[in-house]
Parts: structure tokens; sequence; C-alpha cells
């Protein structure tokens, strides 16, 4: 039976009890929105990593492909958000070949929340999936607990409050496409400004029954500004205290030498 | 008292839910803490005739920001509440309502000082004040690291730097706040040289170290400048605006720059 390895539990159970904190995963503080429009449906997320108050990534990648018409955005721990649209990704491809058909947004929401829920919140996904099908156009969100919503336009992560300010205020039910984009973008923005957990840029997705369109750093509002001085050091200003130096026909004395002939014999590789 | 500003994370408080922490009995009193920390880097830099004193202006209280313009640099000791005469900065990081009620309190002594005496108070004389002033409160501290810049009777630059309960230093540079571990070693290697050699004079541990100077005023700005960016760039409680002021002995000259907003 594939799964979570448990074999440390009693011994992480014996340092936490001794005081032990548990280590800091990275989590992705974050803002993620999503948005049906007229013939679609639009996911879109900042580009901020947190470990506690540090930036740990100023671009990275928040949402998350399932299949080519489903997408996923997600917020919580990183790794659990990472990992976990992966496996249902991986799930629904094999469930897609053996019933021959395209996959359901609702069958993706259903694996996810029924995997989530089996552990109890212990795996720290919190996603926004979005997708087009052959039932339609949908967009739910997923709790780590396994509760699910289905609606218009949502919005999760530390940011949320601040991303539905904006649908609150500026949402309307009949939106174009490039409406539903600006939207999600301008909720991505209040998240970035004014919540500590998002930050940097805006990646938006979009998703019609035609195809899948990611774009990434649409926005681009926090360009690092340039240095007033270059701190390029001399060539020497670091200490060198000792230094040997190992013949290439001395390597052998060190690490195994096997000669490979350059063009024979080349690795097998898929074409 | 140093472990309460302690770089070490297991010093820190707990770094999990406290529903999971490990309980040592079934009781859990009703507590009342009195103390928030609102974020933000201070960074004092001293020179030959000069002292630069600079911090971020974003007030937070965990991932909210409560305000953008909220300085945490004060001048203290002029004769008006607009402080034009000033003469000594005192600039507080961490609880930013007892940073106020500190300098609310150091600038009261300040002016009775001026009024008793018919002169300023030296820069060294506040800064031993200051220190009895945090050490009054010894068991319910001032929750900040505060710095005093201000010119010295010889006409340099000066700049003491304190923990919450009063132990105090001379030093020429220092950086604080909640960007303060990443700023530190970045002033030690710009402003102190440290770990620089001057290349080719000399083999191993007979290497010479870079001569030290004392830093120009345009090159502590750039310097603190570059600090600040490279902190609101890492540090989500860093950024909005960094507040400048330069103490010469002409007087304080002060001056906002943007820094990142996200």
């Amino acid at each position: 039976m594939p799964g979570f390895d448990f074999s440390n539990y009693n011994r992480n159970a014996a340092l936490h009890a001794q005081g032990m904190p548990l280590p800091k995963a990275t989590s992705t503080g974050t803002t993620i929105v999503g948005c049906i429009f007229d013939g679609g449906v639009v996911i879109a997320a900042d580009t901020r990593a947190t470990s506690g108050p540090i930036v740990a990534d100023k671009n990275c990648e928040k949402l998350h492909y399932i299949a080519p018409q489903i997408w996923c955005a997600g917020a919580g721990t990183a790794a659990d958000t990472e990992f976990t649209t992966a496996l249902i990704s991986s799930q629904l491809e094999l469930h897609a070949m053996s019933t021959g058909r395209k996959p359901r947004v609702v069958t993706c929401m259903t694996m996810l929340k029924q995997h989530l829920f089996r552990y109890q919140g212990h795996i720290g996904a919190y996603l926004v999936v979005a997708g087009v099908d052959p039932t339609g156009t949908h967009l739910f969100t997923v709790h780590a607990h396994g509760s699910t919503d289905k609606l218009p336009y949502v919005t999760m992560g530390s940011g949320s409050l601040a991303a539905m300010s904006v649908f609150e205020s500026k949402w309307k039910a009949e939106l174009t496409q490039e409406e539903a984009v600006e939207l999600a973008s301008q909720a991505i923005l209040a998240g970035i400004w004014n919540d500590l957990g998002s930050g940097s840029n805006v990646d938006v997705a979009v998703i019609t029954p035609e195809k899948t369109t990611l774009k990434r750093n649409l926005i681009k509002p926090n360009e690092k500004v340039p240095k007033q001085q270059s701190y390029k050091f001399a060539r020497g200003t670091t200490a060198v205290l000792n230094e040997k130096i190992i013949k290439k026909s001395e390597i052998g004395r060190y690490v195994s030498v096997q000669e490979v002939p350059l063009e024979s014999d080349k690795m097998e590789v898929d074409s | 008292m140093a472990a309460m500003f302690s770089q070490n994370p297991l010093m820190n408080g707990p770094h999990y839910a406290t529903t999971d922490a490990p309980k040592t009995n079934d009781f859990r009193e009703h507590r009342f803490y009195p103390y928030t920390d609102n974020g933000g880097s201070t960074l004092a830099i001293s020179g030959a005739d000069f002292t630069v004193m600079a911090g971020d202006t974003r007030h937070t209280s965990g991932y909210s920001i409560n305000s953008r313009m909220e300085p945490k640099l004060f001048k203290i000791g002029g004769t008006t509440a607009d402080q034009h005469d000033a003469t000594i900065v005192l600039s507080v990081c961490g609880f930013a309502a007892d940073g106020n009620a500190l300098r609310d309190q150091l600038d009261t002594i300040c002016k009775i000082y001026r009024y008793r005496h018919g002169k300023a108070m030296s820069a060294n004389a506040c800064a031993k004040r200051l220190s009895t002033i945090l050490y009054g409160k010894r068991f319910f501290p001032y929750y900040v690291h505060a710095m005093l810049g201000g010119i010295d009777e010889e006409g340099k630059g000066v700049v003491y730097s304190y923990d919450p309960v009063g132990s105090y230093e001379r030093e020429t540079c220092r950086a604080a706040g909640a960007a303060g571990s990443l700023i530190m070693p970045f002033l030690d290697n710009q402003v102190n040289f440290k770990n620089q050699y001057a290349p080719g004079s000399g083999v191993g541990h007979n290497l010479q170290e870079r001569e030290r100077r004392p830093l120009l005023l345009n090159e502590v700005e750039t310097v603190v400048k570059d600090a600040f960016d490279g902190a609101a760039e890492r540090h989500i409680e860093v950024g909005d605006s960094l507040q400048l002021l330069i103490l010469t002995k002409d007087g304080i000259e002060e001056k906002f720059l943007p820094l990142k907003k996200d």
C-alpha cells in the first residue's frame, strides 16, 4: 500500500515532548483567486513563497497543471500543494485513459477532497480548482480538511480577504475574457500590496473549451531596484589559507576513474 | 535579556501550532500579553564628523500593514515640539507603542535638562540617561531595540545601541529589528571591511587585512540605501519608505526615499 512513511513518528514525538520544535516548512502565504467568465474560467496567483518572515522564493509558480483543461492554484504548505496536485494529476490521467474520455473537473475536485479528508488537514493544501470539460466550465475551492465550495468567484490564502474585497466591489455576472483576466489580476494585486504573505508578480491561467493559456508573470510590478554601487571585490580579496593542486594524471588517487570513448557508445535516451 | 531578541529560533517561541505543543499539565491559565511586534528595521552608522540613522516606515502586525508611513526615528531634546534645533536622534524598533512612550519620556527629560542647565544635553549624557530609563523598567521592559545618534563633544559622529533593559555600547555601526540579522553582516563587510584582505599583500595567514578608513557621507548613504533595498527584497516586514536622518554639526537633515511596497 503506497502512502506516507511514519517510521520516524515515535522518535519525533519523543523529541517534540522534550521541547524540540517541528521543522518549518516553506509556506506559500499566498493570494490565489479564480473567476468564471462567459466562455471559460480564469485563475490567478501571486509568486511569493515565505518561510516565517523571510521571502524564500520571489518568483515561484503557484498555478499547477492537473490536465490540459484543468488547472489548480495552490496555497498553504508548498510541498503539499505541489505533491497533492501532481498525485491527482497522475491518477486523473490514468482515469482518463481507462475511460477513454476527457477528465472532468468534478472528478478532480472529488479525488482531491477525498485525499485531503483522509489526512484530516495534516496535508496543508488549500486549492482553487478550475477547468473546462464536456459538462461545462467549473470553479471550486478545496480546503485542507476536505470541504469544498462551488462559486462564480473565489479567493484563498492569507491574501484572500484583500482579493475578495476587489471581487465584492467589482465583480459582475457577465464578464468577457479580458474583463475576467483584469479582475483576477486586480484581486491578486490587492493581495500583493496589502498582505505581507503575498508579493512579487501576477500569474494568470485562462481556460477555455479550445485551449489553456498560461500567462506567467503577466504583471511584474515589483522589479528589483538597481544597486547604487557595484559590490564586486578585487581579485585576491578573500584570504587563501592553503592551496593544493591535483594534477589530472593523479586524479585516480582520489576518485575512481573510467575512461569513456568520446563519441562511441552514447547513452540511451528517449527520443 | 539577550535571549529576548535572540537569533536562535529555538528561543523565539514555539514555531509550531500551540495546540500541538507538548502539554505539561491539564490547567491553562488565562494570560494577558501586553507586547506586540510591529516589525521593521533600523540602522545607524557613525562617521568622522557625521552620523547617519535610517529606518523603514512600515508598521505591521502579523501579515497586515497598519501604516506605510509610521517613522521609527525621532529627533530628541529640541526647544520646541517640531524639534527644529534638536541635535540627538532616537531610533526604536520592536514594539511601537513602547517606542513612542520611550521617546516621549526621553524628550521630556532632555527638555527639563535644558531648562535647568540652560544648554542642550550632550550625546553621551543622553545615552547614559536612556540606559537608566530602560533599566528602570527591568521587570516590565520597553520591548524595543533602541539606538541613539548624535555628535560627541569632539565633533565626531556617535552611535549608541541598547538592549531592551539598558545594556549599551558605543558603536560605529549597528542594524536592528526584523532584518537586523540580514543587514548586519553586510555592514561588517562594507563599513568595517571585515573579511576583506589586501590582494597580494602576503601568503596564507600573513595576508594583510584591507586598510580600514572611515566612510564618507555619500558612501554611507549609498550603503544604507542598498542595505534597505536588499532587506525589503527578502524580509516581508520591511518596505514602503526609508527614513534617513543625517546628523552633522550644522543640524539634522531628514529625507524619505521609496522602498518596495509589496
